[in-house]
């Protein structure tokens, strides 16, 4: 697996990921759930708060969220990265930090988020009402489709419509996700689902139902990022940068060229030829499933097959656990969990299935990750390849 | 485009609310803009005037937000691409929401409720007739 990427490839690494409050958290804030998240992160990497230096945040609501953070966790940073591209912000955050890595500006970045969006007393509902004036879209709002889930389901029945892809298809997705959970004791939802309960939940915004949709549940998450030199004196086993590369191409779905190829394809394309690596590299995947039709979405951006080959791909439980691919092993945000946010929480599980601790849904041998954010309505897209010592 | 006293915003909703449906085209590029800019999407230019489409398009895709009656009830919600080559949202109306079909062909009504103009589109046949 030799590369021959650019010269960042392999030179960063990820010592510490933290998690806190993921599922319930009653009686948590966003910034407590953040602070316990990045407070495991630093501890696990043998750091302090006192060494970090560096600091990449977002926040669904607060627009200056990076400010409360830095002072909540009395940091004096040199770096600071506040873009807020949604959900894939946190896999985003990586080739800024790189680069202020390598140029000297810090030593140690700590990217973090939390969210008590299930929990919270501000609901998500006051959260999209008040989006309406702070945010507006005024070409799409008044024929009220119901953001972020129609969106999908416009890309989802465009795909349908072109490939032939089914609602099976997309259930097959759900309970893949499902049967990773179930052997993951962290996860939300561990209940039994069958491909026909998915095809008969109710309906949200056809074609997809609400067994297509990701959870909402409260969640921190944190990682830390230093010089690969430094990370091998702070830990046994830190996960390697291979790659990174960010994509966005509109904000609005109405403004998708094509509903049925997402940014996706190029940010998959730079992440690719940074870690010099192909789809076929990749022995572990954590794709954001906010729906299921995201994963059909980006398993053909990203080269795991041909466009409007995903349904054939993932029948027969081609992503579930003894698959041909492992995909979302977690549980993903269909199962595990989706904490407003979900990007962080995929790159932490593909953290973990390098250092082979995820028990029984550990992927034997895994050596090379990919982890795919996405944010808005297919919106943003970033891709990031994680890789261990042997990687390099 | 001359001076106008307002955003292409503005310009565009105040047509709509006297019953004009107007989409951009740029007098540099030729090309057909939608939704209303100040900018050229294609090309950069600040060069944009209004022009009336022909109001015909074809849904690029559809579906059906499911809502309880007393929320409203079912409503559609497509993206509709006009003939000029630019797509927007709207819904197909004069038809059961589930029973929009990608590649059906529309025409565009404005629709004004309250003084607010807003283009919704009706079923129609390959020449454009309303059906």
């Amino acid at each position: 697996m030799s590369g021959n990427g650019d010269s960042m490839r392999g030179r960063f690494a990820i010592v510490g990921v933290g998690t806190f409050g993921c599922g319930l958290a009653p009686g948590y804030t966003d910034m407590e759930l953040l602070a316990r998240a990045a407070h495991a992160a630093v501890s696990e990497a043998g750091l302090t708060m006192r060494d970090v230096d560096g600091i990449s945040t977002a926040s669904a609501s607060a627009t200056m969220w990076s400010m409360p953070v830095i002072e909540y966790l009395g940091l004096r940073p040199r770096y600071v990265d506040g873009t807020m591209i949604g959900g894939s912000s946190f896999v985003a955050h990586l080739l800024p930090a790189m680069r202020a890595l390598e140029s000297g500006q810090c030593e140690a970045v700590l990217v973090c988020y939390g969210s008590a969006q299930r929990s919270a007393q501000v609901g998500r509902r006051e959260i999209v009402a008040s989006r309406r004036y702070l945010d507006p879209q005024p070409y799409e709002y008044p024929y009220e489709p119901m953001l972020p889930l129609s969106a999908y389901a416009l890309a989802a029945a465009r795909h349908m419509h072109e490939f032939g892809t089914t609602r099976r298809h997309l259930a097959e997705v759900a309970v893949a996700a499902r049967r990773w959970a179930q052997l993951n004791p962290d996860a939300f939802m561990r209940d039994p689902l069958t491909i026909d309960e998915v095809l008969a939940a109710r309906m949200v915004s056809d074609p997809l139902s609400v067994r297509d949709c990701c959870l909402v549940t409260d969640g921190g998450g944190a990682y830390v990022l230093t010089r690969a030199e430094r990370a091998r004196d702070l830990v046994s086993d830190p996960v390697y940068v291979l790659g990174n590369g960010t994509a966005i191409w509109n904000r609005q779905i109405s403004e998708m060229d094509d509903l049925t190829l997402t940014a996706a394809s190029a940010s998959g394309r730079e992440a690719y030829r940074m870690a010099g690596l192909g789809a076929n590299d990749i022995d572990v995947c954590e794709l954001y499933d906010a729906f299921t039709i995201n994963t059909l979405l980006f398993l053909e951006d990203l080269g795991f097959c041909a466009k409007g080959e995903a349904g054939a791909f993932v029948e027969q439980g081609g992503i579930a656990p003894g698959g041909r691919l492992p995909v979302n092993t977690n549980g993903g945000g269909l199962s595990w969990g989706h904490p407003g946010m979900y990007g962080i929480f995929a790159l932490i599980e593909a953290v973990r299935q390098l250092r082979g601790e995820c028990g029984a849904r550990q992927v034997r041998g895994a050596r090379c990750a990919l982890v795919h954010g996405n944010g808005g309505t297919l919106s943003s897209q970033s891709t990031a390849i994680l890789g261990t010592a042997e990687t390099l | 485009m001359s001076e106008q006293a307002s955003g292409a915003e503005a310009a565009f909703q105040a047509a709509l609310d006297q019953g004009r449906f107007l989409i951009q085209r740029c007098q540099d590029c030729g090309e057909h803009v939608f939704y209303p800019r100040e900018v050229c999407v294609h090309c950069g230019s600040i060069a944009l005037e209004w022009v009336e489409p022909t109001g015909l398009g074809t849904v690029y895709s559809t579906t059906t937000v499911r809502r309880k009656p007393d929320a409203g009830g079912d409503i559609d919600v497509s993206l509709v691409d006009l003939d000029e080559g630019v797509r927007l949202m709207s819904r197909v109306e004069g038809i059961a929401p589930d029973a929009v079909r990608i590649g059906q062909r529309v025409r565009a009504r404005v629709a004004v409720t309250n003084g607010r103009g807003l283009v919704v589109f009706d079923c129609c046949d390959d020449a454009g007739g309303v059906r």
